[in-house]
């Protein structure tokens, strides 16, 4: 089965159905008796509501009911929870300011719900929402950080507009430690604010059976059980035996579909309210108002150097963007997932890293791709090559000088974590050759011949996935345990279907799992099945994010096939009269070994399930599994980005023009998975370094806020990738496997931001901040050369 | 969007008559603004009149030193047209680059002049190459036909038949795109013609404009370098999140020398 097991690069399973529009998302569910749900949303940043006058829109044609903040709260439901506790530095809780599914007294923020409208269709729903009255005190809004921390800022919620003052490190060892230092580098930068843009914009449907009094919600979401224990537990108080989430196929995540949002628990509320289902779908210029946002950082960092460029100690500052209220997991991306990684691939040996996160009148900010990794990474891999400039280093000789060496592992950093294996010499060697880093200054003198700056530019990351163990992110606040669970059953004729707790919006689970099956049982791809996404279907799940879906996920698979194979054995023995020890499963048979006598795999599963010759009296009929794993580490994926760029000096605009990656993920099930995967984490990489950002006006009006004026990456404007793995295996999973989703979209951005100041070096740039648009570079060009001219 | 009337006359006159009974009725060519905006429901027309119907505004016709096009001409049909791509292969250039496949195949010449979005690639080779609009009840230079944003000189219920180009000697449409919605930051046209040189600017004013600086060095040497010492003013120009007024006035320069090496 070597064809199709760990390792072969088979097409996607899932792929037929959804080329073909056979797909069967969200908005393709059409519940008998549906009804539907627009939601009036706010269209000023920071008011006081007054009024909201729903009587002359009740009687509009079609409508079935209008709910208000004050109808969800009068019913005794709860606001959405938050889930990650982050402590102050001095010990004490993080502000965590109530966040109402629907506004009650005050909106925070352009988008904010003020009431649902459900109708018979869509469109009437919306007509009557214009009929609603909805009087705004409007206050001064807080539309960045900077407002946001100023004396006498408007405060957002009653506690002010800061959620927490936290810090990692050791702060004393860092100062000595600055004290003795050669030469301190210095970088201030900002992590632009992005829109997550998933293909299919969320859409929810909620459905009670009055008859049983249970529940559906039909969901966009890339972990159903989790938004079932949080709506059902501090939302709705359903208990999970009558709540049923669905997450049928989802067009894309990317971190933006993980949070409990207020539209799941309206519908669901609702429906019950109304007695039908109710259907919501978001439109794309609603999403750019009603999903989560991405990064969002101000930053200034400092490392302090020997004389030898050697790192002595980092220093780093960061304010985080938390948006209006607190998502779901937002406390915890600036924090466990972004100072942690500050140490990188280098042996730093202090790491002192303060983040404050804040409150502003904008979107929630949550995880998007790669979730606090690429802002650490991006500050840490800019922040090098700064250090290389101060010294009069070369940016790839003071990386290597201050790699962690590839015999220190398991290598514990400053900042908590500990990294298992890596080799961060041989994905840099790997990608200087693929790139021809040795043949860059012909091409750049080829290029100035053309009137065109080249550039290059390095990134040597480290990200941690596979999350994670759950009483290490219990002490750190997380409300949650991050294990994962798979169920396997086998059925009588020998064929299996996967039940997993991780969710596929895009990953490829339907293949690479089934590959895990079929390498271990000897089975082939077509008679293994994997299903996903129901709460009445799968035992329990923690879903997908974090690049933890094989890490976790598929470890709990393996961990599942280790019961049915040592049961399998047993009825095996029985049926070959030898002991169950004797037993080998070889290429889908179980061999009494040494001898010619076998079974194949579906004798046993008919035996498990028509057990008349049977060992009934020590192993029970049937023949399925559960397993639940919870991981003993993160992952650590590193690798090594090399990006090519050429400027238009004319124009401003930069050409990616070649882009290497090498990036170790651990073990690789499916190759053209991994490659597909990092093909798209590299286009929202270069999407942020070149042409995303999320703008808001001083009134808190998103400007960018339709793709009109936030630019997408395209295919124009990316190059043909150079695409390559080099592994190390992980050292604390049966499958050696890291985690691969988020590598293309963390080590990317400093790649590209390399090599964009690289090209514009004659002009004295040492940062330049992203995205780089045309504008902002023409301007240091125009600058430049008029500084130049007197 | 709100509920309207949909009306699909099969000539001109029965269209012409739909828009004159009903002062709140809206013309429709190709869509590509119409319904985008009713989607939004930032219009509300009591009624649509497609004249998708309407075959007398179809048509492309060369010949005598003119290219005329029928103003329900699709974008698309202009850039494949052989005959425009050998007569005055600027505009098929320029017609071809309007928005992506679907917006091309769909949206038409007489829809986006009407319109007259400050971003709109046509209107430039409309004024760049002195064209004729033709209605429903008159004949219109493009001198006299943009008037502002979103401003023409038609009249309420008044409909572009046809759009005529003379055949200059040169001409070349450059356009520098908006990143995100790749509609025009600059976009240059200009016509070597028998009387000087002309070069329109679309996307950086609140409508299409004239700039005479360049049409002055132009007709006097027609070369890039003849542009060197010729700088566009920021004066007036816009400025959003993507580009300031600066930023685009440079950029009116760059695209104009790039366009007449083009030409």
């Amino acid at each position: 089965m070597g064809a199709e097991g760990i390792g072969a690069a088979v097409r996607r399973k899932e792929d037929f159905r959804f080329l073909t529009g056979r797909g069967n998302y969200t908005d393709d569910i059409n519940r008998p008796g549906q009804t539907h749900a627009f939601i009036l949303r706010s269209q000023v940043a920071h008011a006081e509501i007054a009024k909201v006058d729903t009587a002359k829109a009740a009687m509009a044609p079609g409508v079935v009911a209008i709910f208000t903040g004050t109808d969800f709260a009068a019913d005794g439901k709860g606001g959405l929870p938050c889930g990650w506790l982050v402590k102050n530095k001095d010990g004490s809780n993080m502000q965590e300011p109530p966040h109402p599914v629907l506004a009650q007294g005050k909106v925070r923020h352009v988008g904010d719900p003020i009431a649902v409208v459900i109708a018979e269709t869509r469109e009437q729903a919306k007509d009557a929402a214009e009929l609603i009255e909805v009087d705004l005190k409007e206050l001064p809004a807080v539309a960045t950080m900077a407002e946001a921390v100023k004396p006498g800022a408007p405060k957002i919620h009653e506690g002010g507009n800061v959620c927490y003052d936290w810090h990692l490190g050791d702060k004393d060892a860092c100062e000595a430690a600055f004290k003795g230092a050669h030469k301190v580098a210095k970088i201030d930068l900002v992590n632009n604010r992005l829109v997550p843009n998933a293909m299919e914009p969320r859409a929810a449907i909620g459905d009670f059976d009055r008859a049983t009094g249970e529940y559906t919600l039909y969901t966009t979401s890339q972990n159903p059980h989790v938004i079932r224990l949080l709506m059902g537990a501090f939302v709705l108080q359903i208990p999970e035996s009558r709540l049923r989430v669905v997450a049928p196929d989802v067009g894309g995540g990317f971190g933006s579909k993980i949070y409990h949002y207020a539209e799941e628990a309206i519908v669901t509320w609702a429906s019950a309210k109304v007695g039908r289902p109710i259907k919501w779908t978001c439109e794309r210029s609603e999403s750019f108002m009603s999903d989560a946002h991405g990064r969002d950082h101000v930053s200034h960092a400092e490392m302090a150097m020997d004389k030898d460029g050697r790192f002595l100690a980092l220093r780093v500052k960061t304010d985080a963007n938390m948006g209006a209220y607190l998502s779901t997991f937002a406390p915890a991306i600036p924090t466990y997932l972004y100072a942690t990684l500050l140490a990188g691939v280098y042996t730093t040996p202090v790491v002192y890293a303060e983040v404050r996160a804040l409150f502003t009148n904008t979107l929630p900010v949550d995880a998007y791709r790669g979730a606090g990794r690429p802002e650490a990474t991006f500050l840490l891999e800019r922040l090098v090559d700064v250090c290389a400039a101060e010294m009069g280093m070369d940016r790839l000789e003071i990386r290597k000088r201050n790699f962690i060496p590839a015999n220190a592992f398991p290598y514990q950093t400053p900042v908590a974590l500990q990294y298992d294996s890596g080799d961060y010499q041989a994905t840099l060697a790997t990608a200087l050759k693929n790139s021809d880093w040795a043949g860059f200054e012909a091409r750049r003198a080829a290029a100035k011949k053309r009137g065109k700056l080249r550039g290059i530019g390095i990134s040597t990351y480290i990200e941690a996935c596979g999350i994670a163990p759950s009483a290490v992110v219990g002490s750190l606040g997380a409300r949650a345990g991050l294990y994962e669970c798979a169920n396997i059953r086998v059925h009588p004729t020998g064929s299996v279907t996967v039940f997993t707790g991780c969710h596929s919006h895009g990953q490829g689970h339907e293949t690479t799992y089934a590959q895990l099956v079929a390498d271990r049982l000897g089975i082939p791809l077509e008679q293994i099945e994997v299903s996903h996404g129901d709460t009445n279907k799968i035992p329990f799940g923690m879903g997908t994010y974090g690049s933890r879906s094989l890490a976790v996920g598929g470890t709990a698979i393996v961990k599942a096939l280790d019961k049915i194979v040592d049961k399998a054995k047993k009825i095996a023995a029985h049926l070959l009269e030898a002991a169950p020890a004797d037993i080998e499963l070889k290429d889908g048979k179980f061999v009494v070994a040494g001898t010619d006598k076998a079974k194949a795999f579906g004798e046993i599963s008919l035996a498990a399930y028509v057990p008349h010759n049977y060992p009934i009296d020590t192993v029970e009929p049937g023949l399925e599994e559960t397993a639940f794993y919870d991981p003993k580490n993160f992952t650590f994926p590193g690798g090594c980005h090399i990006c090519e760029v050429e400027i238009d000096p004319d124009t401003g605009v930069t050409k990616v023009v070649k882009f290497t990656a090498v990036d170790d993920v651990g073990r690789v099930i499916n190759p053209m998975i991994v490659e597909g995967q990092v093909h798209g984490g590299l286009a929202q990489g270069i999407g942020q370094a070149l042409l995303e950002t999320c703008v808001y006006d001083d009134k808190g009006q998103l400007r960018s806020g339709s793709y009109m004026d936030y630019t997408m990456p395209r295919a124009d404007d990316l190059p043909s990738f150079d695409v390559a793995t080099q592994i190390t295996l992980c050292t604390h999973n049966p499958l050696g496997v890291k985690g691969v989703g988020e590598v293309g979209a963390i080590g990317s951005p400093p790649a590209v931001i390399n090599a964009v100041v690289d090209a514009l070096k004659e002009w004295g740039v040492r940062h330049i901040d992203m995205p780089a648009t045309p504008q902002k570079i023409w301007g240091i060009i125009n600058s430049g050369r008029q500084a130049a001219a007197e | 969007m709100y509920e309207f009337a949909y009306h699909k006359p099969a000539s001109i006159a029965d269209a012409a008559k739909l828009l004159a009974a009903d002062g709140d009725a809206k013309a429709m060519a190709g869509g590509q603004t119409l319904i985008p905006t009713l989607k939004q429901r930032l219009a509300k027309p009591s009624a649509v009149v497609d004249l998708s119907g309407v075959k007398e505004l179809g048509g492309i016709s060369v010949g005598g030193g003119k290219v005329t096009i029928g103003a329900m001409t699709r974008h698309a049909d202009v850039a494949a047209s052989a005959d425009v791509k050998k007569a005055l292969p600027a505009l098929a250039a320029l017609a071809g680059g309007i928005g992506d496949p679907a917006v091309r195949n769909r949206g038409t010449i007489g829809g986006s002049i009407a319109n007259n979005d400050p971003a709109a690639d046509y209107p430039a080779a409309c004024l760049g190459l002195g064209a004729t609009i033709k209605t429903d009840k008159r004949e219109i230079p493009a001198d006299a036909f943009f008037k502002g944003m979103f401003e023409t000189a038609l009249e309420p219920g008044e409909l572009i038949v046809a759009v005529t180009f003379p055949v200059p000697e040169k001409a070349a449409y450059m356009k520098f795109d908006q990143p995100a919605s790749r509609y025009a930051l600059v976009g240059v046209f200009v016509a070597k013609t028998a009387t000087g040189a002309r070069v329109a600017v679309t996307g950086a004013g609140s409508s299409v404009f004239r700039w005479k600086d360049a049409e002055a060095a132009l007709s006097k040497t027609w070369s890039a370098a003849a542009l060197d010492g010729v700088k566009a003013s920021a004066a007036g120009l816009n400025a959003d999140i993507h580009g300031s007024a600066e930023y685009r006035a440079h950029l009116i320069g760059v695209m104009a020398k790039r366009a007449v090496e083009k030409a």
